[in-house]
């Protein structure tokens, strides 16, 4: 499908929606030839309803990809926020439900947020329900099915990545943050998380039709990314216990691979 | 760096014992779900639906950049960086509107 002919950026009207407008005179100088009123006069007014649509729209679809982003900063300041960012980055498709991707990395780079550094990661774990919301259904790894791999074949097995799964490493309580600021609901039944820095990694999933968000060690996380990666079985094993101090839990890291739901079944187009 | 490069045999059993301790898929559960499209599957993500039909802007007012004197009033008003980091934002001095 071609989504450049709709997109906002590529056509006469498009270019007057999102240029910020403080004056009449901006106004005049936004307003694209052709917008006029019955008398043929042109019409600043008319147009600068369908801006205000424009903008508002946008700013509602971004607020609710990010509730939890939303509820962290309040209503004033994330219309405001977003409305910094839809500027910048007008969406390049019709598909409203893409709409978005870069809003943690202009978060990570707002001089104004620079005391909220856990927004950032709070914003990709968002993200990542989404796009794991809206992936593809695909079978997953299930455990009987790594039970049936031969003894001999373990080590040198591969894995895909499950389309509807993503790891997020932060130093951030990611997790809770998002939890507690989702719905004004949590906020009151959840204590504020501890920020404290450390080492933190979620894991996002659907394995069936809801999405879930689960925490991994560090050292699963490791695990499961060197995977995802295409490292083979015994390889990310190795490349993870090579880091790690003190006794290695093996079979604890391989019952979290079995139950991640973080990969494809084995054969394509298999329940196996 | 694979000082520990594993046999084949400590790994089929560390498999064997990894999965041994997981329950079994409850496969009725698993089948009776099934994807009912064009019905939205929890509250939380209704508004996917349409987000860009919305026609909350009719009544407001173009949103300025000059919200930057602002400290957002959410809830990270309460949630407290290590090192009283937190609350000293700076305005910006950049897509001010126009006086």
């Amino acid at each position: 499908m071609r989504d450049d002919h709709t997109a906002l950026g590529s056509s006469r009207l498009a270019g007057g929606l999102l240029v910020p407008v403080a004056s009449g005179d901006d106004l005049a100088r936004a307003l694209p030839a052709g917008v006029v009123g019955p008398e043929g006069q042109p019409a600043p007014r008319r147009f600068s309803v369908y801006r205000n649509n424009v903008m508002s729209s946008l700013i509602e679809a971004l607020g609710s990809v990010y509730p939890a982003i939303r509820g962290l900063l309040g209503e004033d300041y994330f219309k405001a926020l977003a409305a910094e960012f839809i500027r910048g980055h007008p969406p390049r498709s019709p598909v409203l439900l893409d709409y978005g991707a870069e809003f943690a990395g202009f978060l990570e780079g707002f001089p104004p947020l620079a005391d909220y550094p856990y927004l950032a990661d709070t914003a990709r774990l968002e993200w990542a329900w989404l796009k794991a919301y809206h992936a593809a259904d695909v079978p997953g790894l299930s455990p009987a099915c790594l039970a049936g791999v031969a003894a001999d074949a373990l080590g040198e097995l591969t894995l895909r990545p499950h389309p509807a799964a993503a790891i997020l490493m932060s130093p951030w309580p990611v997790h809770e943050i998002w939890q507690r600021n989702r719905t004004q609901d949590a906020r009151e039944a959840l204590p504020p998380p501890d920020l404290s820095p450390g080492d933190r990694a979620v894991l996002i999933r659907r394995p069936e039709l809801e999405v879930e968000v689960t925490d991994l060690s560090p050292v699963e996380a490791r695990f499961l990314t060197a995977l995802q990666a295409g490292e083979t079985l015994s390889g990310a094993l190795d490349t993870v216990l090579a880091h790690e101090e003190g006794e290695a839990d093996i079979a604890g890291l391989l019952a979290s691979l079995a139950t991640s739901s973080a990969f494809c079944a084995l054969h394509r187009g298999s329940a196996c | 760096m694979s000082k520990t490069r594993l046999t084949a045999t400590v790994l089929a059993g560390a498999m064997a014992g990894a999965l041994a301790g997981i329950a079994a898929p409850q496969d009725a559960a698993a089948q009776a779900k099934e994807k009912c499209y064009g019905v939205s599957l929890k509250g939380q993500n209704d508004c996917k639906a349409g987000p860009g039909t919305t026609c909350a802007g009719t009544s407001t007012v173009d949103y300025q950049g000059n919200a930057w004197t602002l400290v957002p009033k959410g809830s990270c008003a309460d949630m407290k960086l290590p090192g009283e980091r937190q609350g000293s934002l700076s305005p910006l001095e950049r897509d001010l509107p126009k006086a």
